[in-house]
């Protein structure tokens, strides 16, 4: 098989580069090693669409978090996914520590973020009323934002598809060979270009075509989730001023209307670590105290760890690394805020050099899948009465419906594991965490991908969930 | 003498049982009924269980029926009875208290059906 | 459509309370149930120990769900399958989609909310570690077992000495698999001592008390779990780490009542049940809303559940007849040991002749007395070997020896 560009990766770095290549008249496909999009540091980070005061003066995360934070709003208006812009603090705690408020705002104002504010602790504590009594200045950034990153991820992986491009899930790529003017990728697909958007493993698809050995290291961060019914104890991302006592951490509504605390920072080695471990899930805890008053700790419904790909360096590695080898790596945070912009340049690099030209009947919208509880009630009962799976409640804590569950495993992108409905329809993603649901869950996977019950996973293929049936050996 | 302390599983109380044997006499205290003293004198004797599972069912509108042993069994045919209950198959339709295995590890007790089950 | 008593949940509190109704001589019922049968959890129960206290004889989960069934179809008694109630308002309109009947709403003079609990899943707890498959919590393994006849792990560590937690280790050995052990973070369980004896101590599987998960292993299915012992706070002690190698964790931790419904018909919320408020008559702060059974607080005994939800079935009925309004109560205080009673208040000049006060104690006491004090003087006392937070507890009071209560308190004392 013969393609113009092959992106290898489908995080939202990946896919965002895939649906920008979309644009042009190219054959492109992009290759997952896992059994979904979106299933490593995409899918486990704190959501957040940075407003862009954080990185260095003339940095890449400058540059690309800015005019990705722009983009993000249109694209989630596009594309139909979680979005929305409920602005951020950074606290600090001491009078000491203002000047660094200070030089986070000339940084921010230097970097063109719109709208910078230094608030005083009283005025702050009027917009967020739980925030702590200890906060005595926060530097405010309206423009910033939460998204759903899986409904952003997917997104604009089936925008592409619906534009041509061709995803490859359970695809790793394990070798790769230069011949004459193309690449040949595991002996089988033959490609004029590859983008490497591999995430934590850029590393290893870099070093096996470039003669340059990098390394790209796993920092781990530690989460909790919180219900829904804490979700507005706050209504803007709190982030903690970085001092002395190290980085601090977040307190966040979710874009679904939960309540997120994180991360923890823990450098380690292996790149499959995503483990939480009882010290970081209590630093958290700790440090969320500082920033917000009453947090409900027992309302915890889940705790996850994500790992962060951390380059060498201090700066996203954007460029081309060989000839028609694009690195896209080191993409820490403010990645998931930078993924757009960092789309839009690639593509539009990959594009001159390929000398492809821009489509005429580029599809720039999708409509996404049918969300039923966010409907009004008519709405919502017209959609049954035509399609009475819709009627099925299958999740009761996220009232997820049968019809939205078979919508997603034949959707554009297909989900086929437990934990691939779950980021599409939120099915097991509530307060009960699948208890209730899973089995009915894995009955529709089975039925509707007309495997046995037992093969279906709750992500890849060794992720089994039961051990055939009951008496036969 | 030899004493030995249990709790009664009779019912949810779960009384204290003390239960002293000499020889064959066997004297039972901390029981608020009857019944604690018949499971104490059992459990020294000839303790027994109800077994409760599934078999699979054949053509029935579900694919298991819970069932139980009729009566108690010696403990230690538990697991002959287990192995029968999971060769077994059953045809739909079902009823509650239909005998599903006979005589089941020939303790003279069967197997019955807890769950009624309609034909697909 | 409007009915006389809508009742949320066709699970054993449920049908119970429809029947109760009926009885009272209210027929235009609805039963609203979220599963493809009725009886709720009791079906996948598959375990004998229920009906001893109600039908005088021991059955099965789906035994004794299916004698409150039949009665209900005997009735009568309308009932939907399949349909799940999204909203309920405190001007009693509830609302359900389903795939027969698509979105309706019904109107109601009375509501019993009814719809059971959930357990408390992995992250209430916190445990650290990866998340792969072979997670369960205990209801769900037993779901997969019983229901869906699947095998769901083989060799098994569980979390958790709660009743589903045993009955689940006895279920999954006598299916071949192996329990390693049953870990409980409390110097107690949490189930009951029969299920300790005869799900546990049958198999030698042992009961690790002060115990807890602290690591779990394994990227795509679970390949081990690290226990540790816990110190008098609950922490684990360093170097008391056991590793178990096991394909399976299951999780017995607990049951939270499932009030999201109830919440939105602004019904107000015990945070030590976590299930509503009620009075003697089972009556919310939101007139003619009625609970009983999991969903106003966990039970140990089914039986307990029925009888609870028949009172409040009359009373609901009464509701509807009558349309009785209370204003007056006393609140049941509890204190020393006393975790919290149902009903958590009294109207004393409209209560039957005598209650029921369950409660639950919150920590495990020998040689104590339950006492009862009507403006601080004692008018009961009751003697007790042993009390333990896993068994609900109960006592009967009497109108007469209420009258004239300012102030009720539940609590417990030394033994003298």
């Amino acid at each position: 098989m013969k393609y113009d560009v092959i992106v290898i990766g489908g995080g939202v770095t990946g896919c965002a580069i895939l649906r920008e290549l979309s644009k042009y008249n190219l054959k492109i496909a992009l290759f997952e090693k896992e059994e979904d999009l979106c299933s490593g540091t995409s899918k486990a980070n704190s959501a957040i669409i940075h407003a862009g005061y954080d990185a260095k003066n003339g940095s890449l995360k400058a540059k690309f978090n800015v005019r990705g934070s722009i983009l993000t709003k249109k694209l989630a208006e596009d594309l139909n996914f979680s979005y929305r812009n409920n602005g951020s603090f950074v606290v600090c705690f001491n009078e000491e520590d203002l000047p660094g408020l200070t030089e986070l705002y000339e940084r921010g104002v230097k970097n063109k973020v719109e709208g910078l504010q230094i608030i005083n602790g009283d005025k702050a504590r009027e917009l967020e009323p739980n925030l702590s009594k200890n906060v005595v200045a926060a530097l405010y950034a309206p423009s910033a934002a939460i998204v759903c990153p899986f409904e952003m991820t997917i997104a604009l992986g089936e925008n592409a598809v619906m534009n041509g491009a061709e995803i490859f899930l359970n695809k790793p790529v394990n070798d790769i060979k230069k011949i004459n003017d193309y690449y040949l990728i595991n002996g089988q697909y033959e490609t004029k270009y590859i983008i490497n958007a591999a995430g934590l493993y850029g590393d290893v698809i870099h070093n096996l075509i470039c003669d340059d050995k990098i390394i790209i290291s796993p920092r781990k961060g530690d989460y909790c989730l919180f219900d829904k019914e804490v979700g507005s104890l706050v209504k803007h991302t709190i982030f903690q001023l970085p001092n002395k006592f190290g980085k601090g951490v977040l307190v966040a509504p979710t874009a679904h209307g939960n309540m997120l605390i994180g991360p923890s920072a823990s450098d380690v080695e292996d790149k499959e670590a995503s483990a939480t471990t009882s010290e970081d899930l209590e630093m958290i805890i700790e440090k969320a105290k500082l920033s917000v008053d009453n947090i409900p700790f027992n309302k915890v419904i889940t705790s996850f760890s994500g790992l962060r790909a951390r380059p060498e360096g201090d700066d996203f590695i954007i460029r081309e690394a060989n000839d028609n080898f694009f690195d896209v790596i080191g993409i820490e945070s403010p990645g998931l805020s930078s993924a757009p912009a960092i789309g839009e340049y690639v593509s539009e690099y990959v594009a001159t050099k390929l000398n492809a030209e821009k489509k005429e009947n580029f599809l720039s919208k999708r409509k996404g899948l049918n969300k039923l509880n966010k409907m009004p009630l008519e709405q919502r009962a017209s959609l049954i009465k035509e399609n009475p799976l819709y009627g099925n409640i299958i999740c009761r804590c996220e009232e997820i419906s049968e019809g939205e569950i078979v919508d997603a495993i034949h959707s554009i992108v297909p989900a086929t594991s437990l934990d691939a409905i779950k980021r599409r329809v939120r099915a097991g993603m509530g307060r009960c965490q699948g208890g209730f649901c899973s089995p009915k869950v894995m009955e529709i996977i089975a039925r509707e991908l007309n495997i046995p019950f037992e093969d279906v996973t709750k992500n890849n293929a060794k992720s089994k969930l039961v051990f055939g049936r009951l008496g036969e050996e | 003498m030899e004493t030995r302390e249990m709790i009664c599983i009779g019912c949810p109380l779960g009384c204290n049982l003390t239960v002293k044997i000499d020889g064959t006499d066997i004297m039972v205290s901390g029981n608020n009924c009857a019944n604690g003293e018949r499971y104490a004198k059992n459990e020294v004797t000839n303790p027994v269980r109800i077994v409760t599972s599934t078999i699979n069912v054949q053509n029935g509108k579900e694919t298991r029926v819970s069932c139980k042993t009729e009566n108690a069994i010696p403990k230690d045919k538990i697991f002959d009875c287990m192995d029968e209950i999971k060769k077994a198959h059953v045809n739909a339709p079902i009823q509650i208290g239909d005998i599903l295995i006979k005589n089941v590890a020939e303790t003279g007790i069967n197997v019955i059906a807890t769950k009624n089950i309609s034909q697909k | 459509m409007k009915y006389d008593v809508v009742i949320i949940g066709g699970g054993p509190a449920g049908l119970a309370a429809a029947l109760a109704v009926k009885k009272e001589g209210v027929d235009n019922i609805l039963i609203i149930e979220r599963d493809d049968k009725l009886g709720g959890i009791l079906n996948q129960c598959i375990h004998n120990g229920f009906g001893l206290h109600t039908f005088k004889e021991e059955l099965t989960g789906p035994e004794y769900a299916n004698r409150f069934a039949q009665k209900v179809i005997e009735e009568k008694i309308a009932y939907k399958l399949n349909c799940m109630v999204i909203s309920v308002s405190d001007d009693k309109k509830v609302t359900y989609v389903s795939k027969e009947d698509g979105l309706n709403i019904v109107e109601a003079k009375a509501i019993i909310l009814a719809m059971g609990c959930r357990e408390r899943p992995r992250g209430a707890l916190n445990i650290p570690g990866f998340r792969p498959a072979g997670i369960y919590s205990a209801g769900t393994a037993q779901r997969l077992m019983n229901i869906e006849g699947y095998k769901v792990g083989n060799e098994v560590v569980i979390l958790g000495s709660g009743d589903i937690g045993l009955i689940m280790a006895r279920r999954m050995t006598l299916e071949g698999a192996k329990v390693k052990c049953v870990a409980e973070l409390m110097p107690y369980s949490g189930g009951l001592k029969r299920n300790i004896v005869q799900c546990l101590n049958d198999y030698n599987i042992p009961l690790l008390l002060s115990h807890t998960v602290v690591d779990i292993k394994g990227k795509e299915r679970v390949s081990s779990v690290v226990v540790a012992e816990v110190d008098e706070n609950r922490k684990p002690i360093k170097g008391t780490e056991k590793e178990f190698k096991c394909d399976t964790l299951l999780l017995s931790v607990g049951l939270l009542p499932e009030n999201e419904l109830s919440k939105l018909a602004n019904v107000e919320l015990s945070r030590v049940t976590s299930g509503p408020i009620v009075s003697d008559n089972f009556e919310t702060n939101v007139n003619g809303i009625f609970a009983c059974g999991n969903v106003l607080h966990v039970h140990d005994l089914v039986d307990y559940v029925s009888s609870e939800a028949e009172l409040a079935g009359t009373y609901a009925a009464k509701y509807v007849k009558e349309n009785t309004a209370h204003n007056s109560y006393i609140n049941v205080e509890v204190k020393d040991g006393v975790r919290y009673t149902v009903p958590q208040k009294i109207d004393i000049d409209n209560m039957a002749d005598r209650i029921i006060v369950r409660f639950r104690v919150s920590n495990e006491y020998r040689n104590k007395r339950i006492v009862v004090l009507k403006n601080n003087e004692e008018i009961r006392s009751i003697k007790k070997k042993v009390l333990a937070p896993g068994e609900m507890e109960q006592l009967f009071l009497s109108k007469d020896e209420l009258k004239d209560a300012k102030t009720l308190c539940v609590c417990l004392k030394e033994n003298q």
